[in-house]
């Protein structure tokens, strides 16, 4: 952990994700050398030895069936290994386990800002623990934009009206750098972030929003925080309010508990209990398990997909709700076990 | 040497008739091949300017020469016109409208005024793509991706309108080459013989005429959400940009292969003539040409593993994707294995042949890596990207390219350029090629994303070097232009057949007379039957 492979070539290893990349990456590299250097070994010899400036006559050979059967199947069998490999790394990469904190991101040009589930929000600095999973559900504010954070070797865009997730265990702590790769607009290149993996001590205080010393984190010149309380020299302020408190305060405010109960009952639509993680069946006989996309689409699209025994009666959410709601509202659900 | 070598040769193309409105309005496929030619050039030289105006402002971190919005409009114009007004067409529009006919003993393409109509109809999408420079510019990029490309305020309806128009052209001439090559051949020249330039100008027409409407489409469609909103990809309306992705690569992967494929033809003919040695497997590079075109077209979710498609998607594109090594895989060795035991001269042409292998296996591999799931996840929309498709487009389509046109070069124009001079230049484009873009492998391993206007100040070192080799690069061209130029006024005659080559283009005089052979070509052995 913490060391930079291939002659310094790769990023930090930060995760144990990582360590597993780094080693199909380093098994690519030297199986590519090896074949560049057999091409350009053959190429160079004959350059060398086969020159009509130095009276070589050509052979007359239209081709050498045995040879021929090998260079294909030979690459086939190796880049079956390749897929196969890659794949196995890529399904840990994208499996969080359950138990993974979750944090919610979104997008805009040109920041990202970040939510935790007691309420507290930073933008530009994510505060995790290290040797802790932590699952980011992210969304974006206005185009595509793409998280990323090569210590870890996790990428993955973030769309308007959808949710993505990305999910990793810090096994280093400090500051690991976060950046936008996919093209945004005017300040792509500046909508940064770090990543800032604190250890079990310090994570601890964080929560408690008791003052931490970053510096040895290799932070030094401050925590640029949008929120109260999340940086290490701010002070307490208000009282945060959970992120799954706001969504009932919002549940409230835009109407919604007026059909739907928080306790089980149905009334004209379903009851948000137990709906997160729950097969639903709708309508036309089709199932699904509901998760934050399928939640999201019945806020935004509710006709789309109308639950078994209710009617398409709900007016759409779209464009009324910011993405911080839209967050919330699911939370909270979520939060109804 | 006299100014007039050409007039030695009596009646030719060029001679023929005089004056501009005789080319403007000429059906003859080597005019218009010649037209395409300098037309091409032109955009290539626009298109070179914004990269080195790219590479000039990543010289170091911060604002070095231009404002962020600035640089987003230079990298979208160097992207927009190399892919759509450079390597798309050049080597099929150029060479291959004046070479294609000639090595199936043809008097033209089965189309001519087709072909005309081609070349207008492309000049007339490049201006309109061109006319947002005087406008309010573009900064979505090459790939247009929404919603950015809906809500951006810069002239992007004219770029894809732009895009639009020319892929008719593109349509237009894989039409006349099919049709061409499937009626036109002389006696003798079978399927079973044909060169394989042809076989590969052959499977990029296909590609041509069955992925280009999509991209017509997409673009419209996109034009019309632009104008007027109709909820398509635009997500605040209901649409989907994650289709917009689908719809864009089911085109722009092919159009990979589209821009390869008649590169790779070119070396097949290029490496044969200068080893003296027939053609190894020429049935394997055949097939394998079309391998390559077939898989061209499932395989387009793999610049997409990233965008939130599925799980399942990711694993069957990166699979299918695999598949593309092993059909370019058996090019390089047979190219190799053509070589091998061969008589070897290195002539300018076969030094670009070298230099497109060298280049393009390092493409190649590198896009083994990014075939690979996990390992694409990383270096995805870095530097690294940025790098390898260089490697295959530079090493594909431009290293490819200077070899045919240093190969037909004597053909075109019945004029030889200095050898010296031509392999100064070689040194130059293939040092300056590599010193620019290696380096872009670490800096995007290393995490650097691409299309950025600042970068951390880890990777200036890299950058740096890369700036410099952009240099090398220029000077290269430049200089090339320079000799070329310096051949076209005053080189010395070149022969008939000054390579010794095989192929029926060179049983007729340099440069050709109207309707290219004097006599019906005869067909004595086949095209890479050296002994």
């Amino acid at each position: 952990m913490g060391e930079k492979a291939l002659l310094g070539t790769l990023p930090l290893v930060g995760t144990d994700i990582a360590k597993n990349w780094d080693a199909l990456y380093i098994f690519l590299f030297w199986l590519s050398v090896f074949f560049f250097v057999l091409v350009m070994g053959i190429l160079g010899y004959a350059v060398l030895k086969h020159r009509a400036s130095k009276g070589h006559k050509s052979a007359y050979i239209h081709g050498n069936v045995p040879l021929e059967v090998i260079w294909t199947v030979v690459p086939t069998v190796l880049l079956l290994i390749i897929f196969w490999w890659g794949y196995a790394v890529y399904k840990d990469m994208i499996t969080a386990p359950s138990d993974a904190m979750e944090i919610r991101v979104v997008g805009k040009q040109w920041m990202w800002n970040f939510y935790y589930d007691d309420g507290r929000t930073t933008t530009g600095d994510l505060f995790v623990p290290v040797n802790k999973p932590v699952k980011l559900i992210m969304s974006s504010e206005d185009v595509l934009h793409s998280f990323f954070i090569p210590n870890f070797r996790v990428k993955q865009d973030t769309v308007p009206g959808m949710y993505t997730t990305v999910w990793f265990e810090a096994a280093v702590t400090g500051m690991h750098q976060i950046y936008c790769a996919e093209y945004c607009g005017t300040a792509h290149s500046g909508m940064l972030g770090r990543l800032i993996a604190l250890n079990a001590e310090d994570w601890k205080a964080w929560k408690a929003e008791k003052k931490i010393d970053l510096t040895k984190y290799g932070i030094t010149d401050g925590v640029a925080i949008s929120s109260a309380a999340a940086s290490g020299d701010a002070k307490p302020t208000a009282k945060l309010t959970s992120v799954a408190e706001q969504g009932k305060k919002l549940m409230q405010l835009k109407g919604c508990v007026a059909c739907h109960s928080d306790d089980g009952s149905a009334r004209i639509g379903p009851t948000y209990k137990g709906a997160f993680g729950r097969q639903v069946e709708f309508v036309d006989g089709t199932k699904t398990t509901a998760d934050e996309n399928y939640l999201r689409e019945s806020i935004e699209n509710p006709t789309a997909k109308v639950v078994k025994g209710f009617n398409p009666v709900m007016p759409t959410y779209k464009g009324q709700l910011t993405e911080e709601e839209t967050n919330a509202l699911i939370a909270y659900i979520k939060s109804l076990k | 040497m006299s100014t007039h070598a050409a007039s030695g040769h009596g009646d030719n193309y060029i001679n023929h008739s005089k004056g501009i409105w005789s080319w403007l309005s000429t059906l003859d496929h080597k005019r218009i091949g010649i037209m395409y030619l300098f037309t091409i050039l032109v955009f290539f030289l626009l298109g070179g300017i914004f990269a080195i105006l790219i590479r000039l402002e990543l010289m170091s971190p911060g604002q070095t020469l231009m404002s962020a919005n600035t640089y987003n409009q230079v990298f979208t114009y160097h992207g927009t016109i190399m892919v759509f007004m450079v390597i798309i067409p050049l080597i099929p529009a150029a060479i291959g409208n004046f070479v294609l006919p000639m090595m199936i003993g043809a008097k033209d393409v089965a189309f001519p005024r087709l072909n005309l109509a081609s070349y207008y109809v492309f000049i007339a999408g490049a201006m309109l793509a061109a006319s947002t420079l005087f406008l309010k510019g573009v900064d979505t990029g090459w790939t247009f991706y929404a919603p950015y490309s809906i809500r951006t305020n810069t002239s992007a309806i004219f770029v894809l309108a732009g895009a639009f128009v020319m892929g008719f052209s593109s349509i237009f001439t894989g039409l006349n080459f099919i049709v061409t090559i499937h009626k036109l051949r002389a006696p003798g020249v079978t399927w079973g013989s044909l060169p394989l330039l042809l076989w590969a100008l052959y499977a990029t027409s296909i590609v041509q005429l069955l992925a280009t409407p999509v991209i017509a489409i997409t673009l419209f469609l996109l034009m019309m959400e632009r104008l007027l909103q109709i909820g398509i990809f635009d997500p605040a309306l209901g649409g989907d940009p994650v289709l917009f992705q689908h719809f864009f690569w089911f085109y722009s992967h092919p159009a990979v292969y589209i821009m390869v494929l008649p590169g790779m033809g070119v070396i097949s003919e290029l490496i044969p003539v200068f080893s003296r040695k027939t053609i190894f497997g020429y049935k394997a590079i055949a097939a394998a040409t079309f391998g390559i075109a077939l898989v061209a077209f499932i395989v387009w979710g793999h610049h997409m593993f990233v965008s939130g498609q599925s799980e399942f998607a990711n694993f069957v594109f990166s699979l299918l994707t695999m598949f593309v090594a092993v059909p370019t895989g058996v090019k390089v060795f047979s190219w190799a294995g053509t070589m091998f035991k061969g008589s070897i001269r290195l002539d300018t042409p076969m030094l670009y042949a070298l230099g497109f292998l060298f280049v393009f296996t390092i493409g190649g591999l590198t896009g083994v890596f990014l075939a690979t799931l996990a390992v694409n996840i990383h270096l995805t929309d870095t530097y690294f990207v940025v790098a390898h498709f260089h490697y295959v487009m530079v090493g594909g389509t431009i290293m490819a390219f200077m070899g045919g046109f240093h190969y037909w070069f004597p053909k075109f124009f019945g004029k030889m350029y200095s050898e010296s001079s031509a392999k100064i230049s070689f040194w130059l484009i293939f040092l300056g090629f590599n010193v620019t873009f290696f380096p872009q492998f670490i800096a995007g391993a290393q995490g650097m994303p691409r299309r950025y206007y600042d970068y951390l100040p880890e990777f200036t070192t890299l950058n740096q070097i890369s700036t410099y080799g952009s240099w090398m690069i220029s000077l290269g061209f430049l200089f090339s232009a320079f000799y070329l130029g310096r051949a076209l006024m005053s080189g010395p005659k070149a022969g008939d057949n000054p390579w010794g080559a095989k192929t029926l283009e060179w049983q007729s005089p340099s440069p050709p007379p109207m309707e290219n052979f004097h006599q019906t070509p005869v067909v004595n052995e086949g095209f890479y039957e050296y002994r």
